[in-house]
């Protein structure tokens, strides 16, 4: 689960690293009372999308004067941002955030992450502040210093002072630094976070570090113990299907082609869009109706399938295991009672007792439902009546 | 032959009387798995399934001589269960629980590392010696005794290809379901020299997915050391970047954990990458008749 800026700058502030201080706004009045109180004679309005690259797509301007504050809000407010994160349809802007103009002397890029080679976190520092760091690290890997932290041993003096000798600090800023660090390394793990990236890091005139952006990533599996973080989750940052899908816990992701997939496990079910693109169709989206796959959950599969007008035929593909064919066959059978499949279904049984659940299909002739021998079968079939030539 | 489980390997439960441990446990007793009790916390004493009930992971082992734990716990308590088995003598942990966070699961792995001890999983299906020993939950029909190893991150793609491999003629050895998370325990590197050493074992089928770099490991390691056939598929060849397929470790980050990269590693180490999912069968077949 990702959150806002303004979201993990509140974060930030209870675990003691330093941002410039800001409010979030939800229109221009509300955004220029928030410049109001915070002061001064510059402010920056940002936008607050779940994406990077805000700043080249116009989405973080400067503001001078306080009505300057609130008409740049209100233009920000309902505009589609379209950053080279978002994808081309962009996201809609719904909330901004206002924050106090800062003096920076230098930018930075620091971020810690999971490295799942060496199982245990990696705080990342770089001179090349503002830039994306996949770009530094394919360009210029040697202006990127990485400390692994062992979990058991906990965030140590040296591991900043690596980072600190590593951009260049001076000895009075590497304390500061090293302050920094430490607390940020605090809000990563006694968060459960998984990703989080400060870019820019700034170095103020004053030589104090402030985290000038903030991006935050938490690990879904440890929500349940921060019940704060859940709170933070911003329903119109995902897609409704995908959040509509996870209730009944199925698992989806919409893709842009015009065959739909109903699997049971993960990795059959990315196998499963991998073969209908070997046999020349594109796949409409990733659903994993999990071990159970009864005929709720493959009702309500059909439902979130058939809700994607693009979806021109449909392929079940089950691999029955402890979940027994026959049981699934009934259970597609009673969905498509449940829910007007009106597009061809090619249903793959496989595993066991799948010859007694080819059966049932076969024997009810439902008009819509085409049985299918194995996974390429299937795949083939499912194709075709995309195309119609089935 | 097999690698890590046969007929004698002796096997606790944790997690045993809960609903989840209870029926996949009968199903391994079914299966001939020598199941020699569990361990649910003040349940000491008690008689499940037939078998003896402790308190603790070290009295259980005490009691049974068992070597391996199947691990059923809800996620919430997976990491205190892994380092309770890797304190009390347990040799192989296979973790079956799905949800477990990364934080506890990387400093539970670094224990049992410390300890000797071997992990599987977690959220994954576990692991099977043809007709001899299955711990977990896959289903023990699809694997006919044969001469092909399996090393798999996902559940249904492992029972896929058996059912593939079966079909071609073959069966399996031993077939390792070994997770889908960002932290995993035994993984191909760890396992690829297993059945390279196990005489029974002809060839390696290695199936991998999107994310981390386990499959590009793999592929050095292959170049190295393996000389017997290995076929390997990677799901996810057509999954968007930045999307989270299922697996919680399945997921590109940026341009890296591509399956494209994975692939061109694993064709260049010499395996045999397949494309469609659906040659897996097919595939072995032909390593083995060309190897002979």
């Amino acid at each position: 689960m990702n959150i806002h800026e303004y979201q993990a700058k509140e974060i930030f502030k209870n675990y003691g690293v330093p941002t410039p201080r800001g409010g979030v706004a939800f229109s221009g009045p509300e955004a220029k009372k928030v410049a109001e109180e915070l002061g001064g004679n510059l402010w920056v309005v940002k936008a607050q999308i779940h994406a990077g690259g805000r700043g080249k797509a116009g989405g973080v301007k400067l503001a001078k004067t306080l009505d300057e504050v609130e008409k740049l809000a209100e233009e920000m407010i309902g505009m589609r941002l379209v950053t080279h994160q978002t994808g081309s349809e962009g996201k809609i802007v719904k909330k901004v955030y206002i924050e106090e103009g800062a003096d920076i002397k230098a930018e930075y890029y620091l971020g810690m992450v999971l490295d799942r080679a060496l199982e245990m976190p990696v705080m990342m520092a770089s001179t090349e502040g503002g830039m994306e760091i996949e770009e530094v690290a394919a360009k210029t890997p040697e202006k990127i210093v990485k400390v692994a932290i062992d979990p058991t041993i906990g965030f140590q003096p040296f591991h900043a002072r690596k980072l600190a000798f590593g951009l260049g600090l001076g000895k009075d800023e590497q304390k500061e630094f090293i302050k920094f660090a430490k607390a940020l390394y605090n809000v990563y793990v006694e968060n459960d976070a998984e990703m989080i990236e400060i870019n820019p890091l700034i170095k103020t005139g004053e030589g104090k570090f402030l985290a000038l952006d903030a991006k935050m990533g938490f690990d879904d599996n440890a929500l349940y113990r921060h019940p704060d973080i859940s709170d933070m989750r911003d329903l119109d940052e995902e897609e409704p299907t995908e959040i509509e899908a996870k209730k009944y816990g199925l698992s989806y992701i919409k893709l842009d082609g015009n065959v739909g997939c109903m699997v049971n496990g993960a990795g059959l079910a990315m196998a499963t869009m991998d073969i209908i693109k070997h046999e020349g169709g594109e796949p409409a989206n990733f659903l994993d109706v999990g071990g159970g796959a009864n005929p709720d959950t493959v009702a309500k599969g059909f439902e979130i399938i058939l809700s994607d007008p693009n979806v021109k035929s449909i392929f079940v593909n089950i691999f029955g295991g402890i979940v027994r064919c026959d049981r699934i066959a009934n259970g597609i059978l009673q969905a498509t009672k449940k829910v007007e499949v009106n597009v061809p279904v090619v249903v793959r049984l496989d595993g066991t007792n799948s010859e007694e659940a080819t059966e049932i299909l076969r024997n009810a002739n439902i008009k819509n439902i085409i049985a299918a021998t194995d996974l390429k079968d299937g795949a083939q079939k499912a194709v075709a009546a995309a195309k119609g030539e089935l | 032959m097999s690698i890590l489980v046969n007929k004698d390997t002796k096997v606790i439960v944790q997690g045993f009387t809960g609903k989840e441990g209870t029926f996949h446990s009968e199903q391994c007793l079914a299966y001939g798995t020598q199941i020699v009790g569990g361990v649910t916390p003040n349940k000491g004493g008690m008689t499940h399934l037939g078998k003896p009930v402790f308190n603790t992971v070290e009295e259980a082992v005490k009691a049974t001589g068992a070597s391996v734990s199947m691990i059923f716990v809800p996620p919430a308590f997976v990491s205190d269960a892994v380092m309770e088995a890797a304190d009390g003598g347990i040799e192989l942990a296979v973790i079956i629980t799905e949800g477990a966070p990364v934080k506890d699961m990387m400093s539970a792995k670094h224990y049992a590392v410390k300890k000797g001890m071997k992990t599987i999983g977690p959220n994954c299906p576990g692991i099977i010696t043809a007709e001899e020993c299955k711990i977990g939950i896959l289903p023990g029909s699809i694997f006919k005794k044969g001469n092909v190893g399996l090393i798999s991150k996902s559940g249904t793609l492992t029972y896929e290809a058996s059912n593939q491999v079966v079909k071609a003629g073959y069966g399996i050895t031993t077939a390792v379901g070994i997770g889908g998370d960002p932290i995993i325990g035994l993984s191909y590197k760890e396992l690829l020299p297993m059945f390279e050493a196990d005489p029974q074992t002809q060839a390696i089928v290695m199936i991998g997915e999107i994310g981390g770099d386990l499959e590009i490991q793999a592929a050095k390691l292959i170049k190295e050391q393996i000389t017997k056939p290995v076929i390997a598929f990677i799901a996810g060849q057509t999954a968007p970047k930045g999307k989270r397929m299922g697996h919680a470790g399945a997921i590109i980050s940026g341009s890296k954990g591509t399956a494209a990269e994975k692939m061109a590693a694993l064709k260049e180490a010499g395996a045999y990458v397949v494309e469609s999912p659906a040659d897996i069968g097919v595939t072995v077949a032909k390593a083995l008749s060309e190897r002979k």
